[in-house]
């Protein structure tokens, strides 16, 4: 049986499993049957965002660390140490403070996690392109495929990238192993932190009868009473349930629920999230309440996210325009328009429309403009039996788009745009 | 207020007045009908403030008055009453009951005071009678195109005039949304002459559609500056007319195409209908005809899903022509069609294209192409 040192990351062939690695002495040994055809992955940051901030500062390593508070008062998440004395994430604070008086309370810095899961992410990316990234600190890896590229099996690679994340990040990871999503995030969870646990396509169905039904993915709160109403505590149980039977009572999630329970899990890791919306937005320096202020900066805007469209091949009917006031206010409008487009004067026009419903004489700090319902292609060229000039102006644009490829988007300004050129640059 | 009628004519004339009523309303008022007794007659008339349809229908009365209850519930009640049962209807203490067979109840009344009504004291400057049929043939063929675009509010109904044409008088019918014009026309009933062009809202158009589905008796129409009157037997159905100024569209309807392609009408619709199965719903479900010789080929290009084509056998003599159309607005067309060929001219791949019957020029269509 084949077996793989965690830390020193050997795979090594031994027909008994040693307790300690035979190259580097390190216990953290890792032997399963499959250990080598597994594809699937799943990992998680361990407990995040107390992880990064005990990173921050090496005072906190070994007190309980709690990260939540502000508007909601609830835990976000919160350190190994924390979590002994019974906090779990959503716990409302003052709660988590009678259990445990000593906890160091710290409000989330959204701002550094995301930095950090940026780097780890960027980590990721290059062992596969099918990496699909599910939160700010999770995602799934399909390695599939990758084995000649790396010199090595997909366990040996994330016991790799595990350990390289530690050294340049500073924040562990466990990680799950297996055939097919449902399982690897299982998995992932079985043995945290720094947790590498794999479930085998052989005893997946036996290591998934045990467990109660609302580990299966898809079962929340009101579907776990449902199904515990009709009987079902265990996944074991919806293993002998004919798959016909449970279609029949629980409609499509019956179908996926039989599939689930037998290890079945046809989802595929996608890398592609698929774009929703295109928009952009600015924030100024001082207020602006003035309609035709607003409208210049709305023109420059609508630029900005048809140029990305265009480059994207997307269109879309949805325009929705974003204001933000001095006091913090927030208004969105939405029109549907008759054809999806990526021109830009007509995202402006719908724009302007909009706004022109808005200006009342409140300062705002921010507008924004985005275009949704999205599809790939270019668009129609609109025209209009009553107005030429729509055609015209749509002629004008592409030819605008070709000068600008050519000889960068400086190159042709509209002369609404000239007057504030300098002073877009907030 | 108290009368007793037959529930079937009140569900009748309930039924034409209670529809124009919003289901949202800024004033309670006007989420009711006005239920007035008189004369051994009762008279319902509801309003949305931009129309008002009115109807009477004999009853007998025993005490007269003025009330108005929730159009909605109150027809609701009623259409659930027994078929051919006895109604009565009173008001005691700011209540109307409904008393029907065994069935009881009581609707909070608004004083009829605070009715709102459209006032008609104007000069209706043309009267005209118009056979039932032909209105409704002319609201029919145009009605499709009407716009729903706020900005461009004067095409949000149908344009209406009077043209002169060797000789005779036409009633013509006109709505466009930019993508599409459709235009109809009927002989000039007399006492039409000199209708300078009005534009009847959307609203106004699908009620009295509504109205005047099966009916083949003459109708009353008024006209004013800013209202029209339609008269329907006992019913009396007065619209604002949208003002503003329809654009010229003899101008915009091409006289110069001479491409000509004749298509069977229902293979062609089939075909359109099939093809465009797999265009986008949003994508403006673009279609392509190209046209060489007498063989015409349907395309359809999904980026995201797939492709469809399929050929027809057309009369065409010109060489390889293409041109794409938006398969929704051509199937509207297409569905105006009542002869076994559908005609087409087209000018250029860009420029709006005619379409018509075979031997009839009374309705015309034209249709802006779709460019890429």
């Amino acid at each position: 049986m084949q077996y793989l040192c965690r830390d020193c990351t050997k795979l090594l062939n031994i027909n008994q499993i040693p307790s300690r690695c035979g190259e580097c002495g390190s216990p953290r040994i890792l032997a399963h049957e499959e250990l080598e055809e597994l594809n699937i992955a799943h990992f998680d940051c361990d407990s995040f965002f107390a992880s990064v901030e005990k990173r921050d500062n090496k005072e906190l390593i070994d007190k309980p660390v709690i990260i939540g508070g502000g508007k909601r008062g609830v835990v976000a998440t919160c350190c190994y140490i924390a979590r002994q004395s019974g906090i779990h994430s959503a716990m409302p604070i003052m709660k988590a403070k009678k259990l445990c008086p000593n906890a160091v309370i710290i409000p989330p810095n959204m701002a550094k996690y995301k930095y950090v899961s940026k780097q780890i992410f960027a980590l990721m990316q290059p062992l596969t392109p099918l990496f699909e990234p599910l939160s700010i600190d999770e995602g799934f890896l399909d390695f599939s495929g990758t084995r000649k590229l790396h010199k090595a099996c997909a366990a040996q690679i994330l016991a790799k990238i595990a350990l390289k994340i530690e050294e340049q990040i500073g924040v562990s990871i466990s990680v799950g192993l297996s055939h097919n999503k449902f399982l690897a995030k299982l998995a992932s969870d079985l043995d945290k932190p720094r947790g590498f646990s794999i479930i085998g396509k052989k005893e997946a169905k036996q290591f998934l009868a045990p467990l109660p039904i609302s580990q299966i993915y898809g079962v929340g709160k009101k579907f776990a009473a449902k199904l515990k109403k009709d009987g079902f505590i265990n996944i074991g149980q919806l293993q002998k349930y004919p798959k016909s039977e449970l279609i029949k009572n629980y409609g499509e999630l019956g179908a996926t629920l039989a599939d689930l329970a037998r290890a079945k899990d046809r989802r595929r890791v996608k890398s592609e999230r698929k774009v929703k919306s295109v928009s952009t937005e600015i924030t100024f320096s001082t207020d602006i309440a003035d309609f035709s202020t607003l409208s210049t900066i709305l023109l420059e805007l609508a630029e900005r996210v048809s140029f990305r469209l265009k480059q994207k091949r997307l269109i879309g009917d949805i325009i929705t325009l974003k204001l933000k006031s001095a006091n913090f206010e927030l208004r969105t409008r939405a029109k549907h328009i008759s054809f999806p487009t990526h021109f830009a004067h007509i995202i402006y026009e719908i724009g302007e429309q909009l706004l022109a419903k808005e200006v009342d004489g409140t300062n705002f700090r921010l507008i924004g403009i985005g275009v949704s319902s999205l599809l790939s292609g270019i668009g129609e060229i609109p025209s209009d039996l009553l107005e030429p000039k729509i055609y015209k102006k749509a002629k004008i644009e592409r030819a605008m788009d070709i000068l600008h490829e050519k000889f960068g988007k400086k190159a042709l300004i509209r002369g609404k745009l000239y007057q504030i050129e300098d002073k877009l640059d907030i | 207020m108290k009368l007793i009628l037959e529930r079937n004519q009140l569900l009748k004339s309930l039924s034409h007045v209670h529809r124009i009523v919003e289901r949202r309303n800024t004033y309670p008022i006007l989420a009711n009908v006005l239920i007035r007794a008189f004369d051994n007659k009762v008279e319902l008339r509801a309003t949305d403030l931009d129309i008002e349809v009115s109807e009477q229908t004999a009853a007998s009365i025993s005490k007269e008055g003025t009330t108005t209850v929730p159009a909605h519930t109150f027809y609701e009640i009623i259409r659930k009453l027994f078929d051919g049962a006895e109604v009565e209807l009173e008001v005691e203490n700011e209540q109307m009951s409904i008393r029907s067979a065994r069935s009881n109840f009581h609707l909070s009344c608004l004083n009829a005071e605070g009715f709102p009504s459209l006032k008609a004291e104007e000069d209706f400057v043309n009267k005209f009678t118009i056979n039932a049929q032909d209105l409704s043939e002319l609201i029919e063929r145009t009605q499709f195109a009407i716009s729903t675009e706020e900005t461009r509010y004067y095409l949000n109904g149908i344009y209406m005039h009077t043209i002169e044409n060797e000789g005779k008088e036409f009633i013509r019918a006109v709505a466009t949304d930019g993508h599409r014009l459709a235009r109809a026309q009927i002989s000039a009933p007399s006492g039409s002459s000199n209708i300078e062009g009005i534009i009847i809202p959307r609203k106004t158009v699908s009620e009295l559609q509504k109205l005047l589905d099966g009916l083949e008796e003459e109708i009353n129409i008024e006209i004013s500056d800013s209202k029209v009157r339609f008269t329907i037997g006992s019913l009396i159905l007065l619209s604002k007319l949208i003002e503003g100024t329809f654009p010229d569209y003899e101008r915009v309807t091409p006289k110069d195409n001479d491409k000509k392609l004749v298509v069977n009408r229902s293979d062609f619709a089939s075909a359109v209908d099939r093809v465009s199965t797999i265009a986008s719903d949003k994508g403006g479900k673009a279609v392509k005809l190209i046209i060489n010789r007498d063989q015409l080929e349907l395309v359809v290009i999904n980026p995201d899903h797939g492709t469809a084509n399929e050929i027809l056998p057309v009369e065409f003599s010109e060489d390889k022509f293409e041109i794409g159309f938006n398969a929704r607005y051509l199937l509207d067309i297409v569905g105006q069609i009542r002869s076994d060929n559908i005609i087409f001219m087209f000018n250029d791949s860009g420029s709006p294209t005619l379409a018509r019957e075979e031997n009839n020029d009374e309705a015309l269509y034209v249709l802006m192409p779709m460019r890429v």
